[in-house]
């Protein structure tokens, strides 16, 4: 017996134990004595039992190289089984997208997803239905004596460059609508509300003093705070984003919002919160040692508790005597 | 001695030289450590590239167990370390930085690269277009040596700042983080001796390129025209055109980077600021005079390393274009569009970097100039994977070691182009860049697709290589074991991606939105850890098999290409007679062949004259 048939058969026991465990035994154990309880994939991981039971049964096939075929189809199965079943285990989105941008991303992404699984699907059947050709063929049977198809190939360029062409221009608007100033809504147009300065490894805010203009050079009068941000919600807001270092990104994953702050560069984003509450902000772009840690807040609440929050920022700020500290 | 100038007529050529050689011994030392002679800098190249995978991977391990398993102390490395001791065998956050900087700079520079063209390229081109040796022998010994300088350099940085806290930049070394010192305070000028590896590594790559190509161009044997040439041979050349265009700008990059970085400790007068923006101060450095752009580092280093991507798998699509004819008896489907396509590729390849880069400030006009181009790099990769898939359809698989990494090569590679379409895509990719969807994207693609190649050609020439094979049974249960883990481990990450889960974290679970994902990190992990033992399979398989593998004649897979009509493993010089070739490399299962009882014919067949009814074309 060979190496290659002891794997095989190592495979067979393996998955028929575990889908016997899965299907039959575990479940009837944890049914008829009460005072056990077996701990099962299953529980964990819907589906579990099934792909085992498919695998078992895959594993059995007649010869090696049907094995071999059918391993090819199982694995697109498994990867499929797990995108199916990721939203339900939170394996997804952190959450729908509260902002604007953020549903025309996830949008532009469903999109693609669906003309990526349909090709991931053909693609890997395929690759799977030739192995099993080959594995269930005649002794006999002539292998196909051909050095292509010119017909085929260009079905198979001109199909795709369409695809992509289509998937390119859908983009289009969306980019120019986040990224493009003249673009950017009106309710932003008439500037920033804050500055966002990134440093190793924290997040400065820095707000107008109230009643003025956000100047680009620190005023006096202007009032600071650390790692939390206070927007307006519903409502479109421009910061200005800039670094006292080096590199870091802004990241609000329930916005999809991403900016890198690039040392010496100015640069004015804008987004909005759907609802009122607490938004994660993070660094997504290396900067050091700390930058897991960069760990801050954007909260959304009504325009009429900003502004009393920038009031009792004021006057704490004013209280210390250090209205103009860094 | 080994020629430098090429010869003019090669096959004559190879004639004296091999009469030459029967004739005056050797050394040890000029035979295996400083040899001129192809075959053996190739076989030097493979070893000290899967000796440098093992070492990648022992740093991707540490990583993932940091991400299962964050600021416990890590099993076995953490007792055995001295170093660690002050620690309690924890990874620090700079020790986190420092691992998945090394990681990639290990696997990309010292492992992918190096086994591609100089393993592979080394072995294969002389061979495969029936040349006694490469163009310029001594520069090819040379392309090996300056290999070494770069591991010391890369091997010294690990060490430089101090016992656990190397190069912190991460392998794209963004300035101004890579610029200033004092922004990595832990690291010492560990960044600098990183920049020096990387340089010599650069240095190696052109010398090995400059030689392929001229080595393609002149010294193929009579008859190899290039619609004859093996698709390997088509990827090495197109891979070295890449290295020969794209690496002098990172050469450049590299050096203005390394002035930076040793300027700011000269005087003020003589400092260069490429990439620091005027009055930068970061923790306490001195300020710079003059203004440099921290962005022109980014252009410049994606300039050179998009293509490199493609240097990094290119190799890889030609040689199991070559195994996939084999292994499944037919000629590869398409062939002069699987030319054209890799051709396409490597263009488009130096026009598409800025999609690294959609959310680096840069105009957002360019950005939707890169995402057209970008998307349209895809279309060149779909087509060759059309082609694969032809070549296996209706063939009389060979269900072998080879044939299954070959087939793994396709299944994973769908997978890594399909995600990049979800990254070309600049509104998508503004969510998903530098989150975990990055991470899969790559790993599909240079492990699921290139490592699974590069598995699958280390079986099929490995009896070119030592006249013996390897055990088949071993490589089908590394096979299995590594393409489960490989899944186990890199699949999640799309997840992981999606949930928004940041790459290059040392803790992400500080932040709530990720807490969740522990279990399914601890799952990532366990994968890895099963990836990473299998591979010793595969170096047991490889050193057993050396000296006490099953002894096979020249054409053990009965292949069609020129390297089989030689002898394994072949001699000095290569061929016993000066090959003259016949027609192309993949007429499995042809008429012709077909007329001698056999499914293959070598390229050095002369055509018979039952055969010429119907002509075999190339
Ligand atoms: C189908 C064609 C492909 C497309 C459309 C594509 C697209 C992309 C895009 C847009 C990015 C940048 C994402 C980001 O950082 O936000 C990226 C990253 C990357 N791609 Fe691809 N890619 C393709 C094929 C490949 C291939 C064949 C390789 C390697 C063999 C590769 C290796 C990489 C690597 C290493 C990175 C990440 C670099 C880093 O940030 O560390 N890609 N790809
Ligand atoms: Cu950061
Ligand atoms: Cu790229």
């Amino acid at each position: 017996m060979n190496l290659s048939t002891l794997l095989i058969w190592f495979l067979r026991l393996l998955s028929t134990g575990l889908a016997l465990y899965e299907l039959v035994v575990g479940p009837l154990v944890n049914s008829v004595l009460a005072d056990v309880s077996l701990p099962l994939l299953s529980d964990q991981v819907a589906g579990t039992k099934w792909f085992a039971l498919i695998f078992a049964v895959t594993t059995w096939a007649s010869s090696e190289k049907r094995f071999w075929a059918l391993f090819f189809w199982y694995w697109p199965l498994v990867a499929l089984w797990a995108c199916v079943i990721a939203p339900g285990n939170n394996w997804w989105f952190p959450s729908e997208p509260l902002s604007r941008a953020g549903h025309q991303i996830d949008g532009l992404f469903y999109m693609i997803l669906i003309i990526v699984a349909v090709t991931f699907i053909g693609t890997e059947f395929a690759l799977g239905y030739a192995l099993w050709k080959s594995a269930v063929r005649g002794k006999d049977d002539k292998v196909w004596f051909s050095h292509g198809s010119h017909r085929l190939e260009i079905v198979w360029t001109i199909v795709p460059a369409f695809i992509l062409v289509f998937i390119s221009m859908a983009q289009l608007d969306v980019v120019a609508d986040i990224r493009v100033l003249n673009r950017f809504p009106d309710e932003v147009q008439s500037g920033p509300v804050a500055e966002v300065m990134a440093r190793q490894f924290e997040w400065r805010i820095r707000y107008p003093k109230p009643g003025t203009e956000l100047m680009t050079t620190p005023q006096p009068g202007d009032l600071y705070y650390v790692n939390e941000l206070h927007i307006a919600a519903t409502v479109p807001t421009m910061v200005n984003l800039r670094t006292q270092d080096v590199q870091h990104s802004f990241f609000v994953p329930r916005m999809r919002v991403k900016q890198d702050a690039v040392p010496g560069l100015i640069i004015p984003i804008w987004f909005d919160a759907e609802k009122a509450g607490e938004y994660e902000l993070l660094c997504t772009e290396l900067c050091g040692w700390g930058h897991y840690k960069m760990k801050a807040r954007i909260i959304a609440e009504t325009p009429q508790q900003v502004s009393e929050y920038l009031t009792g920022l004021q006057a704490d700020q004013e209280e210390d005597g250090v209205a103009d500290e860094e | 001695m080994a020629t430098i100038t090429p010869a003019v007529d090669s096959a004559d050529h190879a004639h004296d030289h091999g009469h030459d050689h029967g004739h005056h011994e050797q050394t040890f030392i000029q035979k295996y450590v400083f040899s001129t002679d192809h075959k053996v800098i190739g076989i030097q190249f493979l070893i000290t590239t899967i000796l440098m995978l093992m070492v990648g991977g022992a740093l991707a391990l540490a990583v993932r167990w940091q991400l299962a398993f964050p600021w416990e102390s890590m099993p076995i490395v953490g007792k055995l370390f001295g170093v660690f001791a002050g620690e309690g065998g924890q990874i620090s956050p700079e020790f986190y930085t420092m691992l998945f900087t090394m990681h990639a700079s290990v696997m990309i520079f010292l492992v992918i690269i190096p086994v591609l063209a100089g393993a592979f390229g080394n072995f294969l081109i002389p061979l495969q277009i029936g040349a006694d040796d490469m163009a310029f022998p001594i520069l090819n010994m040379l392309s090996y040596w300056f290999m070494w300088p770069a591991i010391a350099c890369f091997g010294y940085s690990f060490v430089a700042g101090g016992a656990t806290a190397g190069p912190a930049n991460g392998w794209t070394s963004y300035p101004v983080l890579s610029d200033i010192a004092s922004a990595s305070p832990a690291s010492g000028n560990a960044q600098t001796w990183w920049l020096f590896g990387l340089t010599l590594v650069g240095v190696s790559s052109m010398m090995g390129s400059v030689n392929y190509m001229t080595t393609i161009i002149n010294m193929r044997a009579p008859g190899m025209t290039l619609f004859r040439m093996p698709l390997t041979i088509w990827s090495m050349f197109i891979t070295a055109i890449l290295q020969a265009f794209a690496l002098p700008v990172l050469t450049a990059a590299g050096f203005m980077l390394v002035f930076d970085r040793l300027g700011l400790l000269l005087p003020t007068s003589i400092q260069s600021v490429f990439f620091v923006p005027a009055g930068l101060i970061v923790n306490n450095s001195a300020p710079t005079v003059g203004g440099g752009q921290p962005l022109l580092w980014q252009h410049l280093f994606w300039f050179y390393s998009h293509p490199a991507v493609y240097i990094m798998l290119l190799p890889a699509m030609g040689m199991v274009s070559d195994m996939l004819a084999c292994t499944c008896r037919k000629p590869v489907f398409g062939y002069k569009p699987m030319v054209y396509s890799m051709a396409a590729i490597a263009g488009l390849g130096f026009i598409v970097w800025g999609h690294h880069m959609f959310t680096s400030g840069m105009n957002p006009a360019l950005g939707m100039t890169f995402m057209t181009s970008t998307m349209m790099i895809a279309l060149p990769s779909a087509i060759k994977v059309f082609n694969w898939i032809g070549t296996i359809w209706n063939g009389d698989i060979q269900f072998t070691g080879v044939f299954l990494n070959c087939a793994a090569f396709v299944a994973l590679f769908i997978v890594g182009g399909l995600s990049g379409i979800f990254m070309a895509a600049v509104p998508v990719d503004i969510y998903f860049h530098d989150t975990y969807f990055i991470v899969a994207h790559f790993h599909y693609v240079l492990f699921g697709a290139t490592l699974f190649g590069v598995f699958a050609a280390i079986q099929f020439w490995f009896p070119k290589m030592f006249g013996r094979e390897m055990n088949d049974g071993v490589q089908k249960i590394h096979f299995v074991l590594t393409f489960i883990g490989m899944n186990g481990t890199f699949f999640p990450m799309h997840l992981l991606g999606i949930a928004g889960m940041p790459r290059r974290y040392a803790d992400p679970y500080l932040h709530g939105y990720l807490e969740h994902l522990l279990p399914m990190n601890k799952l990532m992990t366990m994968s890895a850890i099963l990836m990473g033992f299998s591979q010793f399979l595969l170096l047991g398989n490889f050193f057993y098999s050396m000296f006490y593998g099953r002894k096979v004649g020249r054409n053990p897979w009965n292949a069609n290409g020129l390297e089989w009509s030689a002898p394994s493993p072949p001699g000095h010089g290569n061929f016993d007679v000066p090959p003259v070739c016949y027609r192309g490399p993949y007429e499995y299962s042809s008429p012709e062949a077909e007329a001698l009882g056999q499914d293959f014919i070598l390229q050095t067949d002369p055509p018979r004259r039952a055969a010429t009814t119907e002509p075999a074309t190339a």
